[in-house]
């Protein structure tokens, strides 16, 4: 009933071709994330102070990048761009379907830290002589840091795994260089067991390394 | 000195305070009491400039609070503000608390800044505190630390906004016992307080409010003994 042969050595002979495949991922996933908290940070300023056009933008942004599949974002930043003559390479189209998605999510992450710093606290900041942008660089952003910080890293960990969509737009990152072997050799499942272990590490190592930051960062 | 001239202030279409005039000088302790809702607080943000006014004006030492042209943050610098929830800054221990202001809003070198806050903190006896958060400090700690905070900038004037209102009523008699020491070292104080007690034996004045009005303004004793108003008479027979 059970009479599949496993064959793991192909697998090895290709490893450190998916290890570079992993690196890719590794920095299409941390290239978004800075850049998705940089616009993140925007949007959540705008959300919270602005009215106008720009407050429809922001808003309409992040209600997209959070109700509406993740594949699809991508789709439209490779085939929706496409079908206006827009090409875009399969790295720019995961990078940037990424940063759409990962700003939206954090938009809203860094919009409820904002909120959960009370105005009392810029009160009393401006009542020492203070100027706003004193009070909020050294009182309300580190604050909100630590509110944030972890869902940050949530959202690392989403776009690391995120990134395997890539393979739909035929960007050779780790999931996609794992088909590319896998259809090649037919040894699928192999191939993606491998690939699983791979991410699982790589989730492991950004959780590991984001508690260790942590306690340096965080003695209150 | 700080002169409050009609002074009218409103949020929205509620009448907050309806014309005040009051002068407090160097070296006076004034205390404002009344019930709550009366202006009181609201007085000591106008006074800051946290709240901005619809007529009349504040000066304080020639500096008129609300002109356009006057510099706001410099103008803070005289007047030192200790808040009813005492909002210390919970990701700076408290040192840095205090330490903060003198070096960016002053300019005062990282050591210097360091020097005067661990005096200031030692002043109101917090001086085995310093490299503590304010979460593991007392409710009364952190109002003592709010207090060295607003004295590290060196205040001409220090405005209390119900310190002790949010405070464990045995936390309440050490930040008392602070703020009775700033008056004998005689800093000049304004004081929005429901202590009676402190009214009584600290101010050299004690003014009543009564919905956006000032009553009466007049010594403790006067106050406490004699008031001539009737909204007087009625509130201190009620909170006695």
């Amino acid at each position: 009933m059970f009479d599949y042969n496993f064959h793991w050595r192909p697998v090895m002979k290709s490893l450190p071709d998916l290890l570079e495949a992993a690196l890719l991922t590794l920095q299409v996933a941390v290239l978004a994330m800075i850049l998705g908290i940089v616009i993140g940070l925007c949007l959540a300023l705008i959300r919270l102070h602005m009215r106008g056009p720009l407050l429809w933008l922001a808003s309409t942004w992040v209600e997209l990048a959070r109700n509406t599949p993740a594949l699809f974002q991508l789709f439209f930043f490779g085939f929706g761009l496409g079908s206006f003559g827009l090409h875009l390479s399969p790295y720019m189209i995961v990078l940037m379907g990424l940063t759409f998605n990962c700003a939206g999510y954090l938009a809203e992450n860094f919009r409820g830290g904002f909120q959960a710093i009370p105005d009392t606290q810029i009160r009393a900041s401006r009542s020492l002589g203070m100027n706003a942008w004193q009070a909020y660089t050294r009182i309300v952003i580190p604050q909100v840091f630590r509110i944030v910080y972890h869902p940050i890293t949530n959202q690392m960990v989403w776009a690391v795994l995120m990134s395997s969509l890539g393979m739909l737009v035929g960007f050779r990152e780790l999931s996609g260089e794992t088909q590319f072997f896998a259809s090649r050799t037919f040894r699928i499942f192999e191939y993606f067991a491998v690939t699983a272990v791979i991410y699982y590490v790589i989730v492991k190592l950004i959780l590991g390394a984001s508690r260790l930051l942590a306690t340096r960062l965080f003695r209150y | 000195m700080i002169e409050i001239h009609d002074l009218h202030k409103y949020f929205g279409s509620l009448h907050v305070l309806k014309g005040i005039d009051l002068n407090v000088k160097k070296g006076e302790v004034l205390s404002v009491i009344g019930a709550s809702g009366s202006g009181k607080s609201t007085l000591l943000y106008c006074i800051n400039g946290l709240e901005p006014v619809q007529q009349g004006k504040v000066v304080v030492d020639g500096t008129d609070v609300h002109a356009k042209g006057t510099d706001i943050n410099k103008l803070r610098q005289q007047l030192g503000m200790v808040f009813q929830q005492w909002n210390s800054f919970p990701h700076l221990t408290a040192l840095e608390n205090v330490a903060l202001a003198p070096k960016i809003v002053k300019g005062k070198s990282k050591s210097e800044a360091r020097e005067i806050a661990a005096q200031q903190l030692k002043h109101v006896g917090l001086g085995d505190k310093l490299d503590v958060y304010p979460s593991a400090l007392s409710g009364g700690q952190q109002q003592r630390l709010a207090i060295a905070r607003a004295l590290a900038m060196e205040p001409e004037y220090m405005l209390f906004d119900e310190a002790t209102s949010a405070l464990d009523p045995e936390l309440v008699g050490e930040v008392l016992e602070t703020m009775r020491m700033l008056a004998e070292e005689g800093m000049t104080m304004i004081c929005v307080t429901h202590e009676m007690g402190f009214a009584r034996d600290v101010s050299d004045r004690v003014a009543f409010f009564h919905q956006g009005v000032m009553e009466e303004i007049g010594p403790p004793e006067q106050i406490f003994g004699n008031p001539q108003s009737e909204h007087t008479q009625k509130f201190l027979a009620n909170v006695r």
